[in-house]
């Protein structure tokens, strides 16, 4: 176990190495001198000279990846060109709404596609598990966009009973206020990852009812509930620490879409931003700190797997 | 062994009336894209007197915001989306294959570098990167193909590289190389024909998320450029005019479920195919 | 006398396939008085497994029991509600089955395992199920058991998870065992262990064992009658010694050729039965073994019916029919010449 952990973090460092490389790569091949950004009309040449050397962009690319990491290490992700604001700042600021979106997204699917995937699964071409099969083939078919469209006609311009976008109503400080302006987005989200989960959960649970220990279960008289939820379950729900592993980038940039449709003033809709206007520091910031939760949430997945199955605990 | 996997394909499409439903559903639209120009009506046409009406026997979908025949758009906007998720497949299946083969046949530093290259490229989010580069490229079909191509080729290449390996381990691979066949002829011949189903599985499900993936771009503004209309680009318009013609959000956006969805649906029927079992559905 | 524990009469189950239905058992009668072992012998695909799930109520969809009647004690089992049959399984009868390396789920202990079986049946308590646990695996021969309680089923070898499901299968005092290929996974060595453990448990109870297996002389060390299958069919039916020195089918004798002659030092060349066994979806009719058979004759076209040749000795061959009998004695050289007519 321990040799598996150490194994797994060393593996992650050069990763780690490469896709800063990646992300750097990709903004100094993109077009455009970035210090004209900072250039007002009435500026000497000299003026933008001495930007250039303050942004250390008159150095070779190597230097400029050393001294970008050095930054970054130190926790500046350098300034948009927008705004000039530190790009570090303004993703910091924006993590709690996205990462609340997501996280109540993802906790909500997990919950629902648990019971969902064992139903259907041993409940294999029975009406449940078609009904259930259906709406998981509209999660991964619909698009994302449409469905949100779709459910904000009905619930916010049709029934009133919910805001149409934003995370807030002007001049309310409220909880619940925000909750309101989350339960749309959230459930077009959770909707999309649900189908997912459901989908693994079910073929999951087919896969060990075909299994000889479950067999041999019902040789000992154990019901089929017994089966499902003493013997089954564990199982299945191994692979979801591995999907939820995979998901923790997603906290971060999985709401581009969503999050533009809702106007919910998160990451995604602060990238989107950014794309449209070549903010490339803030992209980078974006990118990177999306590719890092991803191979940490790989890791976690990884290691907290070991520690749940007891196949791999067990083995030095 | 792959004459059964290509039966086995072909029976359980043709046993599964799902399956069929999904055929047929898809050759409609396919048929609705090829045939748009036999609409009467110019998808572009602009008729400002005549905008935003419901459905009627002229204008079966009703007019847009600019007075343009919606069905006509919905025709000529599906054979834009049909037609780049067919496109990226192709580019996505071409590289997945090629990468998936060289890695798992020749395996050793080669299979590392590439396996750890896709390591790379699939930490990085690929959304935003897509978005970046449709605006830093000249945004046309072309491009958008590319884009989509290039960033769907990685689980592809997963599962043929695992396909390639163990297809390597067959007799009759390993007598082809041991009667010196070179290693191009014995990927050409023996390795390609044996893995060609999973490819197929692989690639209809590969169109599915390329639709869905355009759908997205041209929805977010990124895709194709108006006037030309595809269903993702329809849906941004008409969530301007959710409030006083609703209906025009719902076609695009229908179609684009149902064209993903029947892909999915034979993605799958075709996996069940491949999967050897003795029990019938 | 005896008592009866076990009737099977003219049990049919079948598979539906994608080809169409497979009828893994026709017609097969059976059954086991108290005390005794009874051994089921065939090939794979001979109907034998699919016998002894049946008689478990485990046949599942695709599977069917199309007719047929199991009487267990004097109930009909056939009928059984669900939820009765949960109390007869693993409490009345028990079964052990062939591969131990997949019969215990890889992520509970050995000791979740026992403990659960213990607790639904005998309604212990905890820490009673688990004393007795320890127990149930000392007496399978389990050194240390508290400590192998707590261990996961990875870190047992074959031989000694087949202890843990014979304790499992003995936790409950079973009337009736049903071991399905017990050894047959397992190295020659340990496959002498588990059958000593079988017997020595078995002559401790008065407990009704069915071995099933493919293996001869695992039959002849430990069953006291034997049914030999083939094609989904009883073949033949006897004792011990009736099945092994006077064999009356054919399909018997060739078995018998086939086993390896222990006593001898050095496994002798075997004599194997030519061809393979029938295709069981849309098999032919008259006699499963026709084919094989170096006796095949006209009549192997009907499917013959179960003569007696003794109490308790039946076979399924038209060779012991009198009028055929009478036939061949008339020909010369019957035997030699009908055998070279197979191939």
């Amino acid at each position: 176990m321990r040799q598996l952990i150490v194994r797994r973090l060393l593996q992650t460092i050069p990763l780690l190495f490469f896709v800063s490389i990646a992300c750097f790569a990709l903004v100094k091949l993109a077009p455009g001198d970035p210090v004209l950004s900072f250039v007002t009309p009435n500026m000497h040449p000299e003026d933008i000279e001495r930007i250039r050397h303050h942004l250390g962009l008159d150095q070779p690319a190597y230097m400029q990846y050393l001294l970008w990491l050095k930054e970054m290490f130190r926790g500046n992700l350098g300034y948009s060109l927008v705004n000039h604001q530190p790009v570090a700042h303004q993703i910091i600021e924006r993590i709690p709404a996205t990462a609340g979106l997501m996280g109540s997204a993802l906790l909500l699917a997990v919950l629902i596609a648990i019971p969902l995937g064992l139903a259907a699964g041993s409940q294999r071409n029975r009406w449940a598990d078609k009904l259930i099969n259906l709406i998981s083939y509209i999660g991964i078919s619909i698009p994302i966009f449409w469905l949100a469209i779709m459910l904000i006609y009905l619930f916010a311009i049709q029934l009133h009973w919910l805001p149409v976008m934003g995370m807030r109503t002007i001049g309310k400080e409220s909880a619940m206020d925000v909750i309101k302006h989350g339960i749309l987005p959230c459930s077009v989200l959770a909707f999309s990852f649900l189908s997912t989960y459901v989908r693994y959960i079910r073929s999951g649970t087919i896969g060990q009812l075909k299994e000889e220990y479950v067999q041999i279960q019902y040789a000992f008289g154990s019901s089929k509930r017994i089966v499902l939820f003493r013997h089954v379950m564990k199982h299945v729900l191994l692979p979801i620490i591995t999907l939820l592993g995979m998901s923790m980038a997603e906290l971060v940039t999985g709401a581009i879409v969503t999050e533009t449709v809702f106007s919910w003033p998160g990451i995604g809709s602060l990238g989107m931003t950014a794309v449209k206007g070549l903010d490339y520091p803030v992209i980078m910031g974006i990118t990177l700190l999306s590719a890092l939760l991803l191979i940490i949430g790989n890791l976690l997945a990884d290691i907290l797997y070991g520690f749940a199955d007891p196949r791999i605990k067990t083995t030095r | 062994m792959n004459r059964t996997k290509w039966r086995n394909l072909k029976n359980e499409w043709l046993s599964n009336k799902i399956g069929i439903a999904a055929s047929v559903v898809l050759a409609i639209l396919v048929l609705g894209a090829i045939g748009a120009f036999l609409s009467p009506n110019d998808p572009n046409a602009l008729d400002v007197l005549g905008k935003l009406k419901p459905p009627s026997a002229n204008h079966w979908f009703g007019t847009d915001e600019y007075g343009r025949d919606y069905f006509a758009r919905a025709l000529y906007g599906g054979r834009v989306s049909l037609l780049v998720g067919f496109s990226a497949m192709i580019v996505a299946t071409i590289v997945g294959t090629v990468v998936g083969v060289v890695s798992g046949y020749f395996g050793g530093w080669l299979d590392n570098l590439l396996m750890r290259l896709l390591e790379i490229i699939m930490s990085i989010p690929s959304f935003l990167v897509m978005l970046l580069l449709s605006v830093l490229l000249k945004p046309g079909i072309v491009t958008l193909v590319i884009i989509i191509g290039l960033l769907m080729w990685m689980n592809m290449a997963r599962i043929i590289r695992a396909e390639t390996l163990a297809a390597k381990e067959r007799e009759y691979v390993l007598y082809a190389k041991a009667s010196g066949q070179g290693a191009f002829g014995i990927i050409l011949r023996h390795i390609l024909p044996g893995i060609v189903p999973v490819i197929i599985v692989s690639a209809t499900n590969n169109i599915a998320s390329a639709i869905l993936m355009e759908s997205s771009l041209s929805f977010l503004g990124f895709g194709i450029q108006p006037p030309n209309a595809t269903w993702g680009s329809m849906l941004t318009s008409a969530q301007g005019h959710i409030m006083d013609a609703p209906y025009l959000a719902l076609l695009p956006g229908a179609l684009i479920l149902l064209t993903v969805l029947c892909f999915n649906i034979l993605g799958d029927i075709l996996r069940v195919g491949l999967e050897p079992k003795l029990v019938k559905r | 006398m005896t008592r009866r524990l076990l009737t099977v009469e003219d049990l049919n189950v079948s598979f539906e396939t994608r080809d169409g239905e497979n009828q893994a058992v026709r017609g097969v009668s059976l059954h086991i008085d108290q005390g005794e072992t009874l051994g089921i012998v065939g090939e794979s695909g001979s109907g034998k497994s699919v016998t002894a799930k049946s008689i478990m109520g485990l046949i599942a969809p695709p599977g069917r029991m199309k007719s047929g009647r199991i009487e267990f004690a004097g109930t009909d089992l056939a009928g059984l509600e669900e939820k009765d049959w949960r109390r007869i399984r693993g409490n009345r009868i028990a079964m052990v089955f062939q591969d131990p390396m997949t019969s215990l789920n890889p992520v509970k202990t050995i000791g979740d395992h026992l403990t659960e079986v213990i607790r639904r049946h005998r309604g212990l308590g905890k820490a009673e199920a688990r004393q007795e646990a320890v127990r149930l695996l000392r007496e399978v021969g389990i050194t240390e058991p508290e400590r192998r309680l707590r261990q996961y089923p990875h870190e047992f070898s074959g031989g000694m998870r087949q202890r843990v499901m014979i304790a499992m299968a003995l936790s409950c005092q079973p009337e009736l065992l049903i071991a399905d290929e017990p050894t047959t996974a397992l190295d020659v060595t340990i496959q002498a262990q588990i059958l000593d453990l079988l017997k020595q448990l078995k002559d401790q109870s008065n407990l009704s064992v069915v071995l099933i297996t493919h293996d001869l002389g695992v039959v002849a060390q430990v069953c006291s009658r034997v049914a030999v299958m083939y094609g989904g069919m009883v073949m033949e039916e006897g004792t011990v010694e009736e099945i092994f020195y006077r064999p009356k089918h054919p399909y018997t004798q060739g078995l018998l050729r086939s086993v390896p002659q222990r006593k001898s030092g050095y496994r002798e060349r075997l004599v194997p039965i030519e061809g393979s066994p029938p295709d069981l979806i849309d098999p032919p009719a008259g006699c499963p073994f026709r084919e094989r058979c170096p006796h095949a004759m006209a009549k192997c076209a009907q499917l013959p019916p179960r003569f007696e040749i003794g109490p308790g000795h039946r076979a399924m061959c038209w060779l012991n029919d009198e009028s055929v009998k009478e036939e061949l004695a008339a020909r010369p050289e019957p035997q030699g010449g009908a055998a070279n007519e197979g191939r």
